[in-house]
């Protein structure tokens, strides 16, 4: 526990973690990563480790849930007991509960639900390690998932979290800005729809920090999006290379 | 929290909201008549009861004592749980609380929390070991839409009716005496819901309305016209313009409630 006096953002406006103050953390995003999975992807946002397997389109288990008109989009966000500094139970907790539905809510518009009537398509989503921001690396590593499996979308769905730290917004919270920062304000959004399709705050922020704190978050995704192409070209790349080298063997 | 209504009386309600309409008359950022009466569980150490149209939503505030957070030992301990009571809406069911449910009560949660409502550090016994739990259980009685500002605004009422019992320590133990004193509030936020129809956005949806939302978003906005909370949900999206619209929007109808509840 970082004592709650000490500031999180210095005199030259570096954070604890070293960073400034629009400045995300390191990111490494792999597709692919589940063979059993339809589609699958890893992500390391931060000190967060999180891993997601889609399965589907499929016939809805149990059937009394599918819907005649569309596909049923499904999502677990789970967190494992040693994700976090104290033991998490396995059971799920309201937050997870919440926290699936928003992230469910957050790619939906991204697909054509319509497309697919009778069917369900499966989201897990499982945390590794938590280091705050996960539903926002979350619905990174699920978009990415989804888009590995195949299925058509109209756009990548991409997050990131901006918050008010100290006197300062701030974009891509981690653990101890989360807890200790005045305000952390999540957006997932589609980058060739301009849509938002999650946004979530808490903490006390005026109108005019609102403003500022969405629109850096969006800038945020927009960075995070063109890593999420490079991870889906990146696998294709390596399937070409691999075909290659058979043909020439 | 959905209930069917056919195709034709869906295209009806978005055609009309799309001309700036609706279906009862009210404008599009007009709110329905609302009516809270206060106290009536004389069980409850608060309790208010909220009339929105015709969405019915009873708040009953339970005390008790309690251990702290071991993060914050000296601060009182909030929590807030909805019920949709089968007797609603056809469309409630029995059961453990579904994920409606849950998003509701921590939405609620989320604007008193983060508003700082309730003064914490006055519901704190002994540091570290007791302090006084706040319960507050939000029961939906009737669905006729926008739960969320019902209940938001219920909560708080029922809060502001809360009244603390008076206590003494002897020997370690927690003795309860005759005799209330309001639960120290250091806020009352006000949470605005704004739904989202294609260009239109529109408050205090009805339930037939909320079938043809694409999606909402609800800030809590406290005295200072800050804002205190925010989750979006639906299946659809809104553009970042939209977002700081709704917003002013939020804020705007909230200095207008809040006049009227004369909070």
């Amino acid at each position: 526990m970082i004592d709650k006096q000490e500031k999180l953002i210095d005199k030259k406006g570096i954070r604890l973690d070293g960073r400034k103050a629009d400045e995300l953390r390191p990111l490494k995003l792999e597709v692919g990563v589940l063979p059993n999975a339809d589609g699958s992807a890893y992500i390391e946002h931060g000190k967060n480790k999180i891993l997601v397997g889609v399965f589907g389109p499929r016939e809805m288990h149990p059937k009394h849930l599918s819907r005649p008109d569309r596909m049923v989009l499904r999502c677990r966000y789970h967190m494992a007991p040693f994700s976090v500094q104290e033991r998490k139970s396995p059971a799920p907790s309201r937050r997870e509960v919440e926290l699936s539905k928003v992230i469910r809510e957050a790619l939906e518009p991204a697909l054509f639900l319509e497309m697919y009537p009778r069917t369900g398509i499966d989201i897990f989503v499982e945390i590794l390690q938590a280091d705050g921001g996960t539903r926002c690396a979350s619905i990174t590593a699920a978009a990415l998932a989804l888009a590995d499996s195949g299925i058509p979308m109209r756009d990548l769905v991409v997050a990131c979290a901006a918050g008010k730290v100290d006197d300062t917004v701030v974009l891509d919270l981690y653990d101890a800005e989360d807890k200790l920062g005045v305000a952390d304000v999540p957006v997932a959004y589609m980058p060739n729809l301009n849509a938002v399709t999650l946004l979530q705050m808490d903490g006390i922020l005026t109108h005019a920090e609102f403003e500022k704190a969405v629109n850096m978050a969006i800038d945020g995704c927009k960075k995070i999006y063109a890593l999420q192409k490079e991870a889906l070209k990146t696998k294709y790349m390596h399937i070409k290379e691999e075909t290659q080298e058979e043909v020439e063997e | 929290m959905s209930t069917l209504i056919t195709k034709v009386r869906q295209k009806q309600l978005s055609q009309l909201i799309e001309k700036g309409k609706r279906i009862d008359g009210r404008g599009l950022t007009d709110f329905r008549e609302f009516k809270i009466e206060e106290g009536l569980i004389e069980r409850a150490e608060g309790s208010a009861r909220l009339l929105l149209g015709k969405t019915d939503v009873l708040v009953g505030v339970k005390i008790e004592t309690g251990e702290p957070f071991p993060d914050t030992p000296n601060e009182g301990v909030l929590t807030v749980n909805a019920e949709l009571v089968p007797l609603a809406s056809a469309s409630f069911e029995p059961g453990p609380p579904d994920e409606s449910s849950i998003e509701l009560a921590r939405i609620v949660d989320r604007g008193i929390r983060e508003s700082k409502a309730i003064d914490n550090e006055k519901l704190c016994i002994e540091a570290g070991k007791k302090v006084f739990v706040v319960f507050v259980d939000v029961y939906v009685l009737n669905h006729d839409g926008n739960l969320i500002d019902a209940s938001a605004l219920a909560a708080v009422a029922a809060l502001i009716n809360t009244k603390m019992p008076n206590y003494e320590i002897k020997d370690g133990e927690v003795i309860i005496k005759q005799g209330y004193t309001p639960l120290p509030l250091k806020s009352r936020p006000i949470t605005i819901t704004v739904g989202k129809l294609g260009d239109k956005l529109l408050l205090d949806a009805g339930l037939e309305e909320e079938q043809v939302m694409d999606a909402r978003i609800s800030l809590a906005i406290n005295e200072e016209g800050n804002i205190c909370a925010v989750q979006k949900g639906g299946s659809g999206y809104f553009t970042p313009q939209q977002i700081i619209e709704a917003s002013k929007l939020a804020q705007e109808k909230a200095v207008e409630l809040r006049k009227k509840l004369k909070w």
